[in-house]
């Protein structure tokens, strides 16, 4: 039996026509028992995904109210005046954008230099694993390491200080740029895997016209690979939605958005506050502890992750998100 | 694409300006060499950092923790005492009885971190595998068409939603239904049980690997070549042992890989974990028989969540910098052996 793993025949042959339906009478016991395992496996992971959609569903829409996606939170025992969850709305929009305009042209940058030049090797080769080692970094560690970064004086002017003159390290500004460490390995993987898909040809007749490397690479390579670029964005995007750990410590965990100081924007990314992901923590665990409020609002987080997944699906070309195929090679 | 297309219409200007001067161009080509190198720099200097950065996270991490690391010495890593009585001596800053104000024994939670992670992707590695051979190979078309994006979806949901569902939905439930009032009394003298448990954390921790090391096994299984299965098949062997003996060991690259990225997840869990072990460091004790699934455990990640309060200079402070700092030695080395396991496989896998 272990013979059939060995290597296989390349010359042409007849397509073998599998029946319909298999008879397994034919097996042994173990294989048969094996099979129906694996049956039972694959409707328990069938029913275990309807659960998981059907409840989200169930319990966001019966709790979900156009009032609380507008009302700011307010701290408040009652139910009816501790406000909706709209700043924390804002709150991820923010820290989502900051992550991505910075997570995304380093992680381009990164990918162009390790698929494009990558010399000397050994150095390219620490950089792949580098990368690769950020990726296992559990997102609370990274937290931890934008603090102690982001508390010294010198990085005072990106958040609040404490009344006794410390910095505290905790803002929107903080938290977006930790965010992008976060994001960074998984936008440059996608953005590398769709440099390798792309034909050869590509750059060969580049190079032929007397074109450098840089000029390849920016008029050439860049534009052919944008579905990957886009697609690895909005991986970034959904890593840094969904993490809480990063918020829970570097936003602050406050319920409103605290500015620090006066001018009108930069106050707001300067100053504390909350995510939907935070605002769901304070509110399942925390004091918040309103259950209704934090079934709404995971689900419009699920709402915009599944947006988000819908998106990955059309620019990689329908094909898996994991696995990005024929991204650069589709005219 | 369009840039390709413009710059093949542009070649045959460049062809006719060949004869105009020579000595123009080669001027214009150093120029161009030039930029191409300061490109090469600047893209190099970004790639360089990103390795300043990992020693730099390692160092800073390192150093803030070291205090705590100092104060204890190596029964850090030991058992010893209750974690949350040091966590308020700590607070407090009054110090235990005959200890330093650093005093702390990291054990319960590394031990709930390791049954926790273990738990979880032991499990996990079984029922995605088999879950995997299903959705590629079993699976009717319209289940499959269904199935494969919504495991791909549930891939994406952070995990602070599996913590509410788990608090919300399942730990009532365990608690009414499975812990019976003997079991409650059996160990009401040194641990309250509740539904938050070790077997409710390793049940919402294994959920929530599992659509990450579907999707990457159900890939690999869906490409490994075509021809070697059908040599199984040519051979006699019947259908499950050619997926058992042939497909799935082309896709060993793959599930090892799934199961590295799956224990990562599972070992940084803060959030859910946090949610659900309802900050109670108990240490767990197998020879309680079965009582043991359902006593509260509490991991690294969870605890530094729940007890680091943003100061980095107290002694709570270098506490939880040390707890990261395991954390993240175990990461890398977790993807340094995810490294020599691909080494070793990948000569007769596929997909990775």
């Amino acid at each position: 039996m272990t013979a059939a793993a060995s290597a296989p025949t390349q010359e042409p042959t007849l397509a073998i026509v599998r029946p319909r339906r298999e008879s397994t009478s034919s097996w042994p016991l173990a294989d048969r028992l094996a099979h129906l395992l694996c049956w039972t496996v694959g409707i328990g992971l069938c029913l275990l995904t309807a659960a998981i959609v059907l409840l989200m569903l169930v319990k966001g829409i019966s709790q979900l109210r156009l009032h609380l996606l507008l009302e700011p939170p307010s701290p408040s025992l009652h139910q009816s005046q501790s406000g909706g969850f709209s700043t924390p709305i804002i709150g991820t929009l923010i820290v989502t954008a900051i992550g991505t305009a910075v997570a995304v042209p380093a992680a381009v940058a990164l990918a162009t230099w390790l698929s494009e030049y990558g010399r000397p090797r050994w150095l390219a080769r620490a950089v792949e694993s580098g990368i690769e080692t950020i990726a296992g970094i559990p997102s609370i560690v990274l937290a931890l390491f934008g603090l102690l970064i982001f508390a010294r004086p010198f990085f005072g002017i990106l958040s609040g200080s404490a009344n006794n003159g410390s910095v505290s390290g905790q803002s929107f500004l903080v938290a977006g740029l930790v965010m992008a460490l976060l994001a960074m390995p998984l936008v440059a993987s996608t953005v590398l895997e769709g440099f390798m898909q792309l034909p050869p040809r590509l750059r060969e007749a580049s190079f032929a016209l007397g074109k450098t490397r840089a000029s390849t690479t920016r008029h050439v390579l860049l534009p052919a690979i944008r579905p990957a670029i886009a697609s690895g964005s909005v991986l970034g995007m959904g890593r840094i939605i969904g993490d809480t750990a990063i918020i829970w410590i570097l936003l602050g965990g406050t319920l409103k958005n605290v500015p620090v100081g006066s001018a009108p924007i930069v106050s707001t990314l300067r100053g504390t506050g909350s995510t939907l992901t935070s605002y769901i923590y304070s509110n399942a665990v925390g004091e918040g502890n309103s259950h209704q409020k934090a079934y709404a609002a995971a689900f419009v987080l699920l709402l915009i992750v599944l947006a988000l997944n819908a998106l990955v699906t059309r620019l990689s070309g329908g094909r898996s998100a994991y696995l990005p195929g024929g991204l650069g090679a589709r005219r | 694409m369009s840039a390709q297309t413009t710059q093949l219409a542009g070649a045959p200007r460049g062809a006719s300006g060949q004869q105009d001067a020579p000595r123009e161009r080669r001027a214009a080509h150093l120029v161009d060499a030039a930029r191409d190198r300061r490109v090469e720099l600047l893209l190099g200097a970004v790639a360089v950092s990103v390795v300043a950065l990992i020693g730099l996270i390692l160092a800073t991490v390192l150093i803030n923790g070291w205090p705590s690391f100092a104060a204890n010495g190596l029964s850090w890593f030991a058992p010893g005492g209750d974690i949350v009585t040091q966590f308020r001596a700590m607070q407090t800053g009054i110090p235990l009885p005959g200890h330093p104000l650093l005093y702390f024994r990291a054990w319960p939670l590394i031990w709930g971190t390791l049954l926790s992670t273990a738990g979880a992707v032991a499990i996990a590695l079984v029922v995605s595998t088999l879950a995997a051979i299903f959705l590629t190979e079993f699976a009717p078309g319209p289940v499959r068409r269904v199935l494969a994006p919504v495991v791909r979806l549930l891939a994406g949901v952070p995990s602070v939603i599996y913590g509410l569902v788990g608090i919300l939905a399942i730990v009532p439930w365990v608690n009414e239904n499975l812990i019976s009032n003997g079991r409650r009394q059996s160990v009401a003298y040194v641990v309250q049980l509740n539904g938050a448990n070790l077997s409710t954390a390793i049940l919402i921790l294994t959920v929530m690997i599992l659509p990450i090391m579907v999707a990457l096994t159900a890939n690999a299984l869906a490409s490994v070549p075509v021809s070697w299965r059908e040599g199984s098949a040519a051979l006699g062997v019947n259908r499950w042992r050619t997926i058992w003996r042939v497909s799935l060991r082309a896709a060993r690259p793959a599930i090892a890989a799934g199961t590295v990225l799956a224990t990562a997840r599972a070992l940084g869990e803060a959030v859910m974990l946090a949610m659900l072990s309802g900050g109670r460091p108990f240490e767990a004790n197998p020879l309680d028989g079965f009582t043991f699934l359902f006593e509260p455990i509490e991991t690294l990640a969870a605890g530094i969540l729940q007890e680091f309060g943003g100061e980095t200079n107290t002694p709570i402070g270098h506490t939880a910098y040390a707890m990261g700092a395991l954390l993240l030695f175990s990461a890398a080395m977790l993807s340094f052996a995810s490294w020599a396991v691909k080494q070793r496989l990948r000569r007769y896998g596929v997909g990775s």
